[in-house]
């Protein structure tokens, strides 16, 4: 094992890889140059007076929030002599389950091809560029024939996946104990309880005020929201990464989320992110593929249908279709787990088959998928914005929810997690949902999947997501699954059935998260 | 999404109600002319009974049509309440709104000068047909190239609505055979408005909407108006182009209008509530310019309820609920369209259901049959009091505000917490225990 001032390193020179060749790079170099001209620059103290301007012109700070992001995404910290597959899953069960699951969605997906007759992409003719270059802003107000379209999996395949995962080096007897696992995920990984969560998110606590609760309209202002927005402002103005995300823990008022969490993101919309866009949406301009018709099913099924997020239909194909298209996404499978699917293509001659990255950003959409991007679209009404910040969402925190792996954020971590918090705090409803054939997770799952997008009330989806970001966490995401299992157990303890337990949790919209969270975590005996 | 409906309380035993005026009632009888959500209201308040045709009534809900015909031939006592306003057309029908407004602006600007009458401009310029033609037509010069919307003075549910650039295309509509005989009849009567077009509305997602926004008046004078929390923003189902001003599907918002769009899908909504849209403007452009944007929206009810007072019949009898629609534009600036004196209770979805339901409910709490108010509130529910022959403001502490500014009572898209609010003041119903 390295020792951690090796690891750091490391890290560092990774970091430095990374930043190098970059637009910020090649500003900085700029700005220094100019600084050069400056008559306070003396030659006996070059480096410190460059260094001195540099911090106060604000780019010493645009470079530290660049260096934030990329400690975000820094793959994990592993032996030099392991391969990377094992450095980003050290599980060697998890992996293989990984990896059978991507063959399946794979075969799936050119199954669909095949029946369908439809090329996994095709070059579109000029006159069909033209007219979607017309209605790019309008895709919406296409009604293709979808009807042969399946989506590719749908989150409750996914939950079968996770129900099979077995240890292999672990022996269970088939008995139902009290000391058993009760739930679905049958796997054990470490995972915090409510005492260590008191320890890792003191500020959710209750002498800490927060958004969600103490804006309320009953408790005056000036008890914690008008000093709360105060603060923000100031770290608004600092253009501080890492500032704002401690500040988000305690929720980002509606009118600075926006620049909040782009701050957190370091989504900045230079003019590099906006010509990046730009060549993604000639990209589907060129070329149509068959993942689009997946991702137009999927909107008009899901968003499409929703109170709040109809109203940015235009806004999600404009996202999703030029997701598709990103190859740089594909840098994120240098820690997640996945590897990006690949597709034979036929080379023009027809005598050789090359693999190719299929979709080229290496992302199957599934069913439900273009929730994840829905509720940014009210924070952001610029497309290159919009997309900036739900690449780096993605890639931060929304891949975890649907690849096989023990991260603590992994999907199969916050489904144990909830459970077992099911199974320690409220184990008398555990065990009648179960007796019932209602088992918890089978209800949960799809609000684990989404992280809420679709469930909750967009102002209190807000909140939820402000907090994951703040802590740099899904976990927040499973306990909020549990307090809301807390918070309608009286009806569920009457309930017979799956069905009847499903409709009592049908409707979550009327749901205030902070409070429940705030509850479960400080309130519940221990 | 399954919600529970609102049960007020169960009816209890009639227990004589305390005498007033020397009139004992046991019961309030009403009256109600419509079938949709106000008859569930009426039908599930405590202690209220329908009467039908000739029965004697303390309370009524009717439509427009009743009220011309049998108003004015009827006795009502003192306690007696009906729905509307003998003259309420002055504020309704759009040409009648628009010459009160122009008067008013007139004396504001005699009066206070000319910054004060500026807090007038809400309503785009308007000319009402054939009497202005000739202004209009000036009017029409000096602005080639712009857009003008026509409008049917009396007609609703944007009935007859079109619009137009080119005063030929006028010229061609009144001669144009297509049109029924009662179109044209109307049109030789005083009963279109043409009114510039607000070409740069402001769009959600390339969509045009606008606000449905409900006052209440128990009195013009002096003038007192509540305005209720809830309301909506009405999406149009296509997205916004000038280039298309024949589709009369894109400008319009009217829920009744997109109906009929071949866009349509009923299973899609397309209205936000108006916490949404609220929070949305503020997560756009910051608290301070929504609160002056709601502010601004504030004044156009005032002014426009000011300007018709002295014309109103004020008759103690009389409330009225009206639904005013707002139209943003892309500087933020809240435009009138039109007020409607009976605004649709028939509910589209079972969440404006809810809201209609609510808001009638308060409504009836407002007007106070049971005589559990005190007359000095400034909040019902969900209607907080706007205007009461003056400015209201709320009960804040002067210490807990940075200046000592007043703060106004509106909260028009903002937490309606109804219920306990309402607890809180009110008394329970006669005849039944408080829960």
């Amino acid at each position: 094992m390295m020792d951690e001032s090796a690891e750091l390193s490391v890290s560092i020179t990774q970091i430095v890889q990374r930043l190098k060749g970059t637009h910020l790079h090649s500003q900085l170099e700029k700005q220094a140059k100019e600084c050069l001209h400056k008559p306070e620059i003396k030659l006996e103290t070059l480096k410190d007076d460059v260094r001195r301007l540099l911090k106060a012109s604000g780019w010493e700070r645009k470079l530290q929030n660049a260096v934030y992001r990329e400690l975000h995404i820094l793959p994990p910290p592993g032996h030099p002599r392991a391969p990377p597959e094992h450095t980003k899953e050290p599980l060697a069960y998890m992996r293989k389950a990984q990896v059978n699951w991507e063959k399946r969605i794979l075969k799936s997906l050119n199954s669909m091809c095949t029946e369908l007759g439809i090329p996994l992409a095709r070059k579109r003719p000029v006159p069909e560029q033209n007219e979607l270059t017309n209605k790019w802003n309008e895709m919406g107000t296409d009604e293709p024939d979808l009807s042969k379209f399946r989506p590719v999996y749908a989150p409750k395949d996914f939950l079968e996946v996770f129900v099979g995962l077995k240890n292999p080096n672990n022996e269970r007897s088939e008995d139902l104990t009290v000391r058993s696992h009760w739930g679905l995920i049958q796997v054990s990984l470490n995972g915090r309880d409510i005492p260590q969560m008191r320890e890792m998110y003191p500020e959710l606590g209750l002498t800490y005020g927060q958004l969600g609760i103490d804006d309320h309209t009953h408790v005056p202002p000036d008890l914690f929201e008008s000093e709360h927005i105060h603060i923000g402002k100031k770290v608004v103005s600092e253009q501080d990464s890492a500032a704002a995300q401690q500040y988000s823990r305690q929720g980002c008022p509606t009118g600075l989320r926006a620049q909040l969490w782009s701050l957190i993101l370091n989504t900045t919309n230079d003019p590099e992110a906006i010509t990046h866009y730009e060549q993604l949406k000639a990209r589907v301009i060129h070329h149509d593929l068959l993942v689009d018709n997946l991702i137009y099913k999927d909107v008009k099924l899901t968003a499409s249908n929703d109170d709040y997020y109809f109203v940015f239909e235009d806004y999600l194909y404009q996202v999703l279709l030029c997701f598709s298209r990103d190859t740089a996404v594909l840098e994120h499978f240098n820690y997640n787990c996945a590897s990006p699917p690949k597709s034979c293509m036929q080379s023009k001659s027809g005598s050789e088959q090359c693999a190719v990255v299929y979709p080229p950003n290496g992302v199957i959409p599934f069913h439900g998928f273009s929730m994840y991007v829905a509720p940014l679209c009210f924070l952001y009404n610029e497309p290159s914005k919009l997309y900036s910040v739900f690449r780096e969402m993605y890639i931060r925190y929304f891949f975890r929810l649907h690849s096989v792996s023990s991260h603590p954020s992994g999907i199969v971590s916050l489904c144990l997690q909830f459970e077992r918090l099911l199974q320690t705090h409220l184990p008398q409803l555990f065990y009648h949902l179960r007796e019932i054939g209602a088992q918890p997770l089978r209800i949960a799952f799809k609000w684990i999947v989404r992280a809420f997008s679709g469930y909750l009330s967009t102002d209190q989806l807000l909140l939820l997501w402000d907090r994951i970001l703040g802590y740099d966490s899904l976990e927040i995401v499973a306990v909020l699954a549990a307090a809301v299992f807390a918070f309608r157990a009286e009806n569920l303890m009457e309930v017979t059935s799956l069905a009847s337990a499903e409709a009592v949790l049908a409707d979550l919209s009327t749901l205030k998260v902070m409070p429940l969270l705030q509850i479960f975590l400080f309130a519940t005996s221990v | 999404m399954s919600k529970n409906k609102q049960t007020a309380g169960h009816k209890g035993a009639y227990s004589s109600q305390k005498k007033k005026e020397g009139e004992g009632r046991s019961c309030i009888r009403y009256r109600c002319g419509l079938t949709n959500t106000i008859q569930d209201v009426l039908n599930q308040r405590p202690g209220w009974v329908e009467v039908k045709d000739d029965g004697d009534w303390d309370f009524n809900w009717c439509d427009v049509g009743w009220l011309r015909e049998n108003f004015d031939h009827s006795y009502m006592e003192e306690h007696v309440r009906i729905s509307h306003f003998r003259n309420h057309y002055e504020l309704t029908r759009k040409n009648l709104m628009v010459k009160n407004l122009k008067r008013y602006r007139k004396t504001l600007e005699r009066e206070a000068g000319r910054l004060e009458a500026s807090k007038c401009d809400f309503f785009p310029c308007t000319f009402v047909l054939p009497s202005e033609y000739h202004i209009f037509v000036e009017e029409f010069k000096r602005s080639p190239g712009s857009t003008w919307i026509m409008k049917p003075v009396a007609r609703s549910q944007g009935k007859g609505i079109f619009l137009f650039r080119k005063l030929k295309d006028i010229i061609d509509w009144r001669k144009d055979g297509t049109r029924s005989e009662e179109q044209k009849d109307e049109a030789q009567v005083e009963s279109y408005v043409a009114q510039r077009y607000i070409e740069n509305p402001y769009l959600i997602a390339g969509r045009k909407f606008d606000l449905r926004v409900y006052v209440l008046v128990t009195s013009y004078i002096p003038l007192k108006a509540w305005l209720y929390r809830d309301g909506f923003a009405r999406f149009s189902n296509t997205r916004f182009s000038l280039s298309s001003i024949d589709d009369q599907y894109v400008h319009l918002t009217n829920v009744a209008v997109q109906k009929t769009s071949p866009d349509y899908d009923p299973e899609k909504g397309c209205k936000w509530q108006m916490q949404q849209l609220r929070r949305y403007l503020t997560a756009k452009h910051g608290f301070e310019t929504v609160q002056t944007l709601y502010k601004e929206i504030d004044n156009i009810f005032i002014r426009s309820l000011l300007s018709v007072q002295k014309t109103i019949i004020n008759d103690k009898h009389c409330f009225e609920l009206y639904g005013y629609d707002i139209l943003l534009d892309q500087d933020l600036k809240p435009w009138l369209i039109e007020v409607n004196a009976s605004p649709s209770l028939t509910a589209s979805s079972q969440e404006d259901y809810d809201l209609k339901y609510r808001l009638l409910e308060d409504t009836l709490h407002i007007v106070d049959m049971e005589d559990r108010l005190t007359g000095k509130e400034k909040r019902v529910g969900g209607f907080d009091l706007m205007w009461n022959d003056g400015p209201v403001h709320t009960d804040v502490g002067l210490e807990t505000l940075g200046s000592s500014c007043l703060v106004a009572n509106t909260h028009l898209g903002c937490v309606n917490d109804r219920q306990k609010q309402l607890q809180q003041l009110l008394k329970p119903f006669p005849g039944q225990k408080r829960t």
